[in-house]
């Protein structure tokens, strides 16, 4: 049954991307949480739409490239209002998000087209070519290197940004660039694991390991093998139900989710 | 009121400092000298800026004037200033995954937590030996007690030998045998490590019976020098009360 499986290349290569991707879900959500920026990932995600409307208004054909570019200015677009510290951060996020993403709804649906766009709202991982195999295996070197680089100074700031800053840790250009590193990597997975639950996939394997971790060790390395776990599982469910692989990755994690929870509540 | 303690090697002066939040003047024409080995302590009503010339201090916030790092030729001193700063609390609800370890590490360790060696571990182990909390280093920062982990975060922070710390109110939710504690520890460490220390207080009487300086500040600083002096002002009487400076004396006379 297994070996059948694995005699379509698609299945082969989509094992691959989630052997790539969802080790990085589990480790840059342990920081997400930590510094509670579900709300923010969440906005990228929207924010793709968007993106793909201004490649296809720019006419670039590779819309992964108009996705990037927009992305990356809108993470520091909601770091540099969040910073001037108008209004509470959550507000702006929203108002924000639905702005971009009613634009770039608005856009795609001109003429009615917007169907050729719907792929996106829920991903397919079984489309993924080794061209694109590649990107994530750059990005995946990229993120792990920038990680233990500064891990120390994400964590420090998350717990007290003026305690960081008196030990001459950069703040703003810490949160720049993680806010930089959440946007490439909400863009360059978004293809295969769709607008609509990308966060879920970020937030819920830390969210489980926070249920049952007392160091940060511990809370890392849970997130990645419960990511891993539920994106190969999931993978491999829905092929053998043939329902799509996103959401059944996220019904496992989830059910990972709630049986921490029971686990580590009388902790 | 510029009194001004000879010292034996570098002291800090702030020299005319303001801050201002756009037309709103909260800090105007501060003038201090503060000088190792001596505690220095800010006190004042609500609002009256103590914890604004803390981030100040900090860098936190923009300011007029200087704040300089002189020794006793009046030269600057190598490096600037080294400021060990504790905060009045820490963002951390109780089931952070984050041990103690982690936390120390995370702000002074060049290994990403990520990673254990048993050199940092017993590194960060002797640093909090020095506050008797070694044995917490595994704990969750988030179940210490507020006199475990001001304990945590004192020895974070004299962890790199700072020439300032700078305390902002960091005794809050402590008992009194902890209170006796922590200042009996900072007057130990002003003297072993040669340390300045400036501490923003609410507590009259632990102020009165340790502090070598008491700056009373509103706005600007309204008193200054030994804390029997100014307790005796009235602008601190008007601050604090009458009452304030006789509780005091009897109770440092305990």
């Amino acid at each position: 049954m297994i070996k059948e499986m694995f005699s379509y290349t698609f299945m082969i290569r989509a094992t691959i991307a989630i052997l790539l991707i969802s080790p990085l879900f589990g480790m840059v959500g342990t920081m997400i949480v930590q510094k509670r920026m579900a709300y923010f990932s969440d906005a990228l995600g929207h924010s793709a739409l968007t993106g793909i409307a201004a490649g296809v208004i720019v006419g670039i054909g590779n819309t992964t490239i108009s996705m990037i570019i927009f992305g990356v200015c809108f993470a520091l677009l909601l770091n540099y209002i969040s910073r001037k510290g108008l209004s509470s951060s959550d507000t702006l996020i929203s108002v924000f998000a639905s702005c971009a993403t009613a634009l770039g709804l608005a856009i795609l649906s001109r003429g009615g087209s917007f169907s050729n766009y719907s792929a996106i709202l829920v991903g397919d991982i079984l489309s993924i070519t080794p061209a694109e195999i590649i990107q994530l295996i750059v990005l995946f070197a990229v993120i792990l290197v920038f990680w233990c680089v500064s891990i120390n100074r994400l964590t420090a700031i998350s717990i007290h940004a003026t305690l960081a800053k008196s030990r001459s840790i950069s703040v703003r250009v810490m949160e720049d660039a993680f806010a930089v590193l959440i946007a490439l990597l909400v863009m360059l997975s978004i293809k295969w694991v769709g607008i609509l639950l990308i966060n879920a996939l970020l937030i819920l394997p830390a969210a489980s390991s926070r249920n049952i971790s007392e160091n940060f060790r511990e809370y890392t390395y849970f997130s990645i093998i419960f990511s891993i776990f539920s994106g190969v599982l999931g993978l491999f469910v829905s092929y053998f139900t043939d329902m799509a692989t996103g959401p059944m990755i996220v019904i496992v994690a989830s059910v990972i989710y709630f049986a921490t929870y029971l686990y580590g509540k009388d902790r | 009121m510029k009194k001004i303690i000879p010292c034996g090697f570098h002291c800090i002066k702030f020299i005319d400092l303001g801050v201002a939040f756009g037309d709103q003047r909260v800090l105007e024409g501060i003038n201090l000298h503060v000088h190792c080995g001596q505690m220095t302590a800010i006190v004042g009503r609500n609002g009256a800026g103590k914890s604004t010339l803390v981030r100040a201090i900090l860098g936190e916030v923009p300011y007029t004037g200087e704040i300089q790092f002189k020794n006793k030729m009046n030269l600057n001193m190598q490096g600037g200033l080294k400021i060990g700063y504790v905060p009045q609390a820490i963002n951390i609800d109780r089931n952070t995954p984050l041990s103690v370890y982690d936390l120390f590490q995370s702000f002074t360790g060049k290994l990403p937590i990520l990673f254990k060696s048993k050199k940092e571990y017993e590194h960060v182990k002797e640093a909090l030996d020095e506050f008797d909390v070694a044995e917490l280093i595994d704990k969750p920062v988030g179940t210490l007690s507020g006199g475990q982990l001001q304990r945590v975060l004192l020895a974070m922070a004299v962890h790199d030998t700072p020439n300032l710390l700078l305390l902002d109110e960091p005794v809050s939710g402590v008992d009194k045998n902890g209170m006796d504690a922590f200042y009996e520890k900072m007057a130990y460490l002003k003297e072993s490590h040669d340390l300045a220390i400036i501490l923003v207080s609410h507590d009259l009487d632990y102020v009165y019976k340790y502090a070598d300086n008491v700056i009373l500040i509103d706005k600007t600083v309204t008193a200054a020098g030994r804390p029997k002096l100014v307790y005796e002002t009235e602008a601190f009487k008007s601050v604090f009360g009458k009452g304030a400076v006789v509780d005091s004396e009897v109770k440092s006379n305990d």
